[in-house]
């Protein structure tokens, strides 16, 4: 298969299964390399990164690859997924860890209702962005999470369960969404062809 | 809004769809691939993949077909049926499945949730819990459903999500494949006993019986097999059922 766009590095650390996200960026025909490997991971022209477990060993594997600080310094387009997205904050109180402290504030669990969140629900854009053109403005996207974001300046998609929080983020050159596009039927791979094509 | 889910549940044998009565009387329902997803197209919020081959061969094939159905659709999807061990949940993950479901493996032995919960999350380890009415309480039963523990349904669910799962599927197998709906106070029970969600299963007959499951039964999706694979209804139909009635819905 002929593939095209740009080269796709999706962060590997741990045993974290990416084949879902394969599965979604071969459906658009994008060119994708998995690596944990720094200077090859700088060599891309866009990231993911994608979250897998809890917070805290997360946090170390990423420290144990030498990753850290590359990640906190890159200026590489890059979209935080679920954990990925969380991580880029100050802190969370999954195990109280220190994140990579990229957003301000912190994660916390949720406190009401059933615990994960889980299921499709809605995203709604507080602002234009470059990852929601073409998708209509209440969007359904699938979530499995425990923890959530705060709203901030920062926050480009809100979503209510319970209380509302930043299902979508972005700092710069840097995105983060709490939901799964990979499983997000047609409109999670509209977002990530947004992602690979316009941010 | 979080919407309720609606899950169609394909009963795989030897690489083909089948769907029983009660557990028994297997009727060939078609090719699991493409029935996945037709589904996922025609609006399934998720897939339960139960792999019921008793053989080898049989469990190989299960594995190749969860690739073929992660790379056909795009929602997520839980995949059970004879899982044993952390290394078929780690193989089942690494095939594309999204969740896998654990029935007696957790029964012979409860801190295989542990480990799995520690290894890969509690949001990908499902308790399947089938259970028989057994006068006011209701009995949960093992290997298939053809064996009885002494174990009571509610406290075998509170004790899974201490343990580590992230969801319940609660299957009636005096409901199963009956058409007759849910077992509703059992679903109730369940429910209010634990703080994850609880997918209810056995006994789907029509969209009344799902939007019951949902809203007396306090489930947080439904599970449904045979009402999907004959063409009885559709899930948009469904769905159009239960918006009506007012249950959140994603269309």
């Amino acid at each position: 298969m002929i593939s095209n766009g740009p080269l796709i590095g999706l962060i590997r650390y741990g045993s974290g299964n990416l084949r879902s996200l394969e599965n979604a960026l071969h459906r658009l025909n994008v060119p994708t390399v998995v690596s944990d490997d720094p200077a090859k991971l700088g060599s891309v022209e866009k990231l993911i990164f994608p979250g897998v477990g809890e917070a805290r060993s997360a946090m170390e594997r990423l420290t144990d690859a030498g990753l850290l600080s590359w990640l906190r310094s890159t200026t590489q387009p890059f979209l935080g997924i679920c954990l990925g997205m969380q991580l880029l904050f100050d802190r969370s109180t999954e195990r109280e860890t220190d994140c990579l402290g990229v957003l301000p504030g912190t994660i916390t669990r949720f406190s009401s209702g059933k615990v994960p969140h889980m299921g499709w629900n809605t995203v709604e854009p507080t602002g234009d962005d470059p990852l929601w053109s073409g998708l209509p403005p209440n969007a359904y996207f699938y979530f499995v999470h425990s923890y959530f974001a705060p709203l901030g300046d920062f926050t480009i998609g809100r979503t209510e369960y319970g209380q509302g929080f930043s299902s979508a983020v972005r700092h710069g050159s840097r995105w983060g969404v709490q939901f799964h596009p990979e499983k997000s039927g047609a409109d999670g791979l509209k977002l990530l062809r947004n992602f690979v094509e316009r941010c | 809004m979080l919407t309720r889910r609606i899950i169609p549940c394909l009963d795989v044998k030897n690489g083909r769809t089948v769907k029983g009565t009660q557990f028994v009387d297997l009727r060939d329902a078609g090719d699991p691939v493409e029935l996945a997803a037709q589904y996922a197209e025609g609006g399934a919020d998720e897939l339960v993949l139960l792999d019921i081959s008793a053989t080898l061969e049989g469990r190989s094939t299960f594995l190749s077909l969860v690739t073929r159905v992660a790379e056909a659709v795009m929602v997520p999807f839980t995949v059970g049926g004879g899982i044993a061990a952390i290394d078929d949940i780690l193989r089942a993950l690494d095939a594309g499945a999204d969740k896998v479901s654990l029935n007696s493996a957790i029964l012979r032995d409860p801190s295989l949730l542990e480990v799995c919960a520690r290894r890969v999350g509690s949001q990908s380890v499902v308790a399947a819990i089938d259970v028989r009415r057994s006068g006011a309480s209701w009995n949960v039963w093992t290997r298939s459903g053809t064996t009885a523990t002494a174990r009571d349904a509610v406290t075998w669910a509170r004790e899974t999500v201490e343990r580590g799962a992230g969801e319940i599927l609660l299957t009636s197998m005096d409901r199963d494949g009956t058409n007759d709906g849910y077992d509703l106070d059992l679903l109730r029970s369940v429910s209010d006993a634990v703080s994850v969600p609880v997918i209810a299963s056995g006994g789907a007959g029509n969209a009344d019986h799902l939007a019951a499951a949902l809203t007396q039964g306090r489930a947080d999706a439904v599970l449904a097999a045979s009402i999907f694979h004959y063409g009885r209804l559709t899930i948009a139909q469904v769905k159009h059922t239960l918006a009506e009635k007012g249950i959140p819905v994603r269309r």
